[in-house]
């Protein structure tokens, strides 16, 4: 069901014109993902994809519509390899779904490597109750300093890309 | 923007309570969903609020850009100082165990400012992200 909404809201996407209706759209896109997860269990990704993709990203998105403006130029030529391309790769993708264990299967790999240590041993090795948590930011340090990492790098080329240059312009309102 | 009265009283009770929201979720991530990616994404968005309501120059005023540049590196040195804390006190690369003489609290006090660390980070950039784009297009 949900994933049925999620389908009908990416190919309206695709459809419309006006960006920001498209705009508005990827976020509720967004939210129903965020509730595909919630019905996963996956509460923290949800949590995450509910702010960014429809709180921060959408803003972001508006803001640069402000930029470009709303309308959505024609497309160039009818575009079969791009088509190709995403068809090859989303069979490619479904494709191997299919060698993947069910949903809930016990016996799958990602159930029985370091899974079980985790939900036995963290909460007394770390004392912290939610294990997504501890698992995030202990057991998987490294990867969440790379993460933070990451964010700063973007940070980074994002404000050497559209300028810090604004705050000796307060007085005459900036280039536009 | 000074005639949207409605907008500027609801966003006036609504922002502290976005921020309040915000440090449950950085400070309560062990116990709950949450954590300091989400944390830092809430407290952005409600400082991003503020910038639209009631202008992007007060919201320059509220935080600078300078300071969020400082504030993004300093989140990401508070992680990695946490590491090194871990490494002179005698233990591996960001293992909590040795910060405090029980394992068990030293790890809870590593998470604790590790995600800090995260939050920092992630609401200064996001927030600086938004200036850049805002700050192009004249008055947010």
């Amino acid at each position: 069901m949900l994933l049925g909404f999620l389908v009908v809201i990416a190919l309206a996407v695709v459809r419309l014109r006006n960006l920001f209706a498209a705009v508005m759209l990827t976020g509720i896109y967004s939210l129903h993902a965020a509730l595909l997860f919630i019905s996963l269990d996956a509460v923290d990704v949800a949590f995450t994809e509910a702010a960014v993709g429809a709180g921060i990203s959408t803003v972001l998105m508006l803001a640069t519509l402000g930029l470009v403006g709303r309308e959505e130029s024609r497309p160039r030529g009818r575009g079969w390899l791009p088509l190709t391309v995403v068809l090859v790769t989303g069979g490619a993708l479904v494709f191997a779904t299919l060698d993947m264990p069910r949903f809930g299967d016990p016996n799958a790999p990602v159930h029985t490597h370091v899974a079980p240590r985790y939900i036995q041993d963290s909460p007394n090795e770390t004392g912290v109750p939610n294990m997504v948590t501890s698992v995030l930011a202990s057991y998987r340090g490294y990867d969440t300093l790379g993460e933070t990492v990451v964010i700063l790098t973007a940070g980074i080329g994002v404000l050497l890309l559209l300028g810090g240059r604004r705050r000796d312009s307060d007085e005459d309102e900036g280039p536009r | 923007m000074s005639h949207h009265i409605v907008l500027r009283v609801v966003a006036k009770l609504l922002i502290p309570l976005i921020l309040l929201f915000a440090l449950y979720v950085q400070f309560h991530g062990d116990f709950g969903p949450g954590g300091g990616f989400q944390a830092g994404v809430i407290f952005a968005a409600a400082l991003i609020l503020y910038a639209l309501v009631f202008g992007l120059d007060s919201a320059r005023r509220v935080i600078s850009p300078d300071l969020l540049r400082v504030l993004m590196a300093s989140g990401v040195l508070l992680y990695g100082g946490v590491g090194v804390a871990s490494l002179l006190l005698g233990g591996h690369f960001l293992d909590y165990s040795v910060l405090a003489s029980d394992p068990v609290a030293g790890q809870h006090l590593g998470i604790l400012l590790v995600e800090l660390g995260v939050g920092i980070t992630v609401t200064s950039t996001m927030l600086s992200l938004f200036y850049g784009f805002a700050g192009r297009g004249g008055d947010g």
